[in-house]
C-alpha cells in the first residue's frame, strides 16, 4: 500500500439550517494509524463521520477518502470503508448469523467464502453461541460487538467508528478497545470520536480536539498531555453560599451547581495545592470535601480553550447580569 | 459482474432479508390479512342479507351479494398490503440500518425495491387466504382458468402501484405510526368505489367521485373476469391506472431515498 494518506480534508464546512456545525476543518490522516476526534456532546463529530461516509454532503471543502473524492466517487468510499454508527445498525428481527450474512451477501462474498468469513466473525467476537438467536435478544455490548463484526465482513482499508464505546459498562469497553487495537495492528486505518480523554490516549497515534466545529488542538496523546500537566482538583462543598463565594473567587472553573462541586485546573504541584487552599481559607470559605484527579477531557479543554467544555459564566459575572 | 447484475443480486438480498423480517413479525401480516376477512364476514353476514335481496334478476340474496363484494375485498386486501408497506419502509427509515446500507457500494434501488417485492408477495398471500375462505363461504366465481390469470394479473399490477405509492409514503413519514396511518385512506377507497355497492346507488357528487377513481375500473375489471364476462374497457383503465401510480409512486420514493437526510 502507498503511503498516501488515508483522509485528506482541506476546508470543511457544514451548517443546518443556518447554524455552523462544521467551520473550516483541515486534517490529514495518514494510512494504518488510529486517529481520534475528541469532543464534547454537540461539537460537530458525529457529523464529521456522516460527511466522511458519504452519508451526507459537505457544505463546502475538499475531501478524498482512501484515495477516492466523496464527491466525485462515492460509491469508490463506500467500497473501501466500513462504518460502525453512534446507533446501532443491526436488524433486530434478524439472528447474529442472518445480519453477517446478509453483509456477506451485499459484498458478494460469495457462498462458501461469506459462510467462513461470517463464522470467523462470529468467533472471534464471541458471539459464536448467540449466533442463532434473534438479536433483539441482544445485550447492549453483543449489539455493538455485532455492528463491528458486520462492519467488518468486507475487510475495509479504512473503518469510522463514532463513540464506540458510549453507553457500555467498563468490560464491554475493554473488549472494544481490544478489538480497535487488534484491527489497527492488521494494518486497518481506524477514524474514531470519543468524548473520552482516556479512550483517546489508550487507543489513538493522533488526536484531534473539535470544539463548536472547529480543530482547537491537534498532535499525539504525548503531545496534547504535557498541555495539560496535572489535571484538575475537585472541590466539594456542603453549603451553596460557600459555593457560590469559590465560584466567583475562582472565576471560570468547570461547575455543577447541582452537586455543589468545582474543578480547578492545577499543573499537579503541591505549591499551587497549597496556593488554592490559602485562597479559600483567606476568604474564609469552607470545602467539605477534596479530590485531586488526573486529565480528562475537561483539562484538555480548559487548556486549549481557556473554558471548561460545560461552558457557564462566572457566577460573579451571572450574578452581576442578573442585578 | 455488472452493475445490472449486481442491482439484481442486491434486490434478491434485500428481497430475503424483508421476507425474513415478515415472517419473524407476524402479527403484522395477521393484522393485514384478518382485517379484509372481517370486512368480508361482517359484509356477507351482517348486511349481506339486505343488500343481497337489493339485486334483482335470478341471482339475489346473500349469495349473490357475497359474489358482488369479493372484487371490493379483494382489493382491500390489497391496499392492506400496501399499507404494511409504508410501516416495514419507515421501520426502516428510522430504524440505524438504513445508515449502514447508505455508506455500502450496493446497487443503490435494491433497498427499495426489496421491500416492495416482498410486499407484492405478502399481498398475494393475503389474496390466496382470502379467496380460500371466500371460497369456503361459498362464493364460487364462473371464471375459466384464463380470466382467473388475468383476474390475478390485475390485482398483482395494482398491488405493485399501491406498494410503490405506499413506500414513498413510508419515506415521507418521519415517524412509524404516520406512516401506518397514511395508507389508511388506500383501504377505505374500495368503499368509495364500486367495491360494496353499486356506485349507481350513491348521491351525485359521490358517485362522480366513485366512477372516476382508480379503485372502480381495478374493481369492475375483476368483477367481470371472475363473474365470466369480458371486463372491455376497465381492464384498459384498470392497467393505466395501475401503471400511472406505479411510476408516480416510483419516482417519488426514488426522490424521496436520494433525499441527503440530516439528523
Amino acid at each position: 500500500m502507498s503511503s498516501a494518506p488515508a483522509i485528506t480534508v482541506t476546508g470543511l464546512c457544514k451548517s443546518f439550517g443556518g447554524k455552523v456545525v462544521l467551520d473550516g476543518i483541515d486534517l490529514t490522516v495518514a494510512e494504518g494509524t488510529i486517529f481520534a476526534l475528541l469532543g464534547p456532546n454537540g461539537a460537530g463529530k458525529t457529523t464529521m463521520v456522516q460527511i466522511l461516509s458519504t452519508l451526507i454532503p459537505a457544505g463546502s471543502g475538499q475531501i478524498a477518502v482512501a484515495g477516492h473524492d466523496v464527491v466525485t466517487d462515492p460509491d469508490g468510499v463506500r467500497a473501501a470503508i466500513g462504518v460502525t454508527g453512534q446507533f446501532s445498525a443491526v436488524d433486530d428481527l434478524l439472528t447474529g448469523e442472518e445480519n453477517l450474512r446478509l453483509m456477506s451477501d451485499l459484498h458478494h462474498l460469495g457462498r462458501d467464502t461469506g459462510r467462513r468469513r461470517v463464522a470467523e466473525l462470529l468467533d472471534r467476537f464471541e458471539l459464536a453461541d448467540a449466533a442463532r438467536k434473534q438479536v433483539s435478544a441482544y445485550s447492549g455490548g453483543m449489539r455493538r460487538r455485532l455492528d463491528l463484526a458486520m462492519t467488518l465482513v468486507g475487510t475495509p482499508r479504512l473503518i469510522f467508528l463514532d463513540e464506540p464505546t458510549t453507553g457500555l459498562d467498563p468490560r464491554s469497553r475493554r473488549t472494544m478497545w481490544r478489538s480497535i487495537r487488534e484491527l489497527a495492528a492488521g494494518g486497518v486505518t481506524i477514524f474514531l470520536t470519543t468524548q473520552y480523554l482516556d479512550e483517546a490516549d489508550q487507543l489513538a497515534d493522533r488526536i484531534a480536539v473539535l470544539d463548536h466545529g472547529r480543530i482547537v488542538a491537534e498532535g499525539s496523546p504525548g503531545e496534547l498531555k504535557r498541555r495539560i500537566p496535572g489535571g484538575h482538583i475537585r472541590l466539594q462543598f456542603a453549603a451553596p453560599d460557600a459555593w457560590k463565594s469559590a465560584a466567583s473567587l475562582l472565576g471560570p472553573v468547570s461547575r455543577d451547581e447541582e452537586n455543589l462541586t468545582l474543578q480547578v485546573p492545577g499543573d499537579g504541584t503541591v505549591a499551587s495545592l497549597r496556593r488554592l487552599l490559602a485562597r479559600l481559607d483567606d476568604a474564609r470559605i469552607e470545602v467539605e470535601q477534596l479530590s485531586i484527579h488526573t486529565p480528562d477531557l475537561d483539562d484538555v479543554f480548559f487548556a486549549v480553550t481557556g473554558r471548561p467544555t460545560t461552558e457557564q459564566e462566572p457566577a460573579s459575572q451571572k450574578e452581576a447580569a442578573q442585578r | 459482474m455488472t452493475t445490472l447484475t449486481y442491482t439484481f443480486t442486491d434486490s434478491a438480498t434485500m428481497l430475503r432479508r424483508n421476507l425474513r423480517r415478515l415472517l419473524r413479525y407476524p402479527s403484522m401480516t395477521v393484522l393485514l390479512v384478518g382485517m379484509p376477512i372481517v370486512f368480508l364476514l361482517l359484509f356477507v353476514y351482517v348486511f349481506g342479507g339486505q343488500l343481497g335481496a337489493g339485486f334483482t334478476g335470478g341471482h339475489h340474496g346473500r349469495g349473490a351479494y357475497l359474489d358482488y363484494v369479493m372484487p371490493g375485498i379483494l382489493l382491500m386486501t390489497v391496499a392492506a398490503a400496501a399499507q404494511g408497506t409504508a410501516i416495514t419502509v419507515a421501520m426502516d427509515m428510522t430504524g440505524g440500518i438504513i445508515d449502514r446500507f447508505r455508506t455500502m457500494a450496493i446497487a443503490r434501488a435494491s433497498v427499495l425495491t426489496g421491500h416492495v417485492i416482498a410486499s407484492v408477495i405478502q399481498a398475494l398471500f393475503g389474496l390466496a387466504v382470502v379467496l380460500a375462505v371466500a371460497l369456503a363461504l361459498g362464493f364460487r366465481p364462473t371464471a375459466g382458468p384464463v380470466a382467473w390469470l388475468a383476474a390475478v394479473g390485475l390485482l398483482t399490477l395494482f398491488a405493485f402501484a399501491l406498494v410503490w405509492l405506499s413506500a414513498a409514503l413510508g419515506l415521507a413519514a418521519k415517524t412509524v405510526e404516520t406512516a401506518s396511518n397514511t395508507p389508511m385512506v388506500l383501504t377505505l377507497l374500495p368503499f368509495l368505489g364500486s367495491g360494496f355497492v353499486p356506485t349507481a346507488t350513491m348521491p351525485a357528487g359521490l358517485r362522480q367521485f366513485a366512477e372516476y377513481q382508480p379503485f372502480t375500473p381495478v374493481t369492475e375489471a375483476v368483477r367481470a373476469l371472475l363473474s365470466g364476462t369480458g371486463p372491455g374497457t376497465n381492464a384498459i383503465a384498470a392497467i393505466a391506472w395501475s401503471a400511472g401510480i406505479a411510476l408516480a409512486g416510483y419516482l417519488w420514493a426514488r426522490h424521496l431515498y436520494n433525499r441527503p437526510r440530516a439528523r
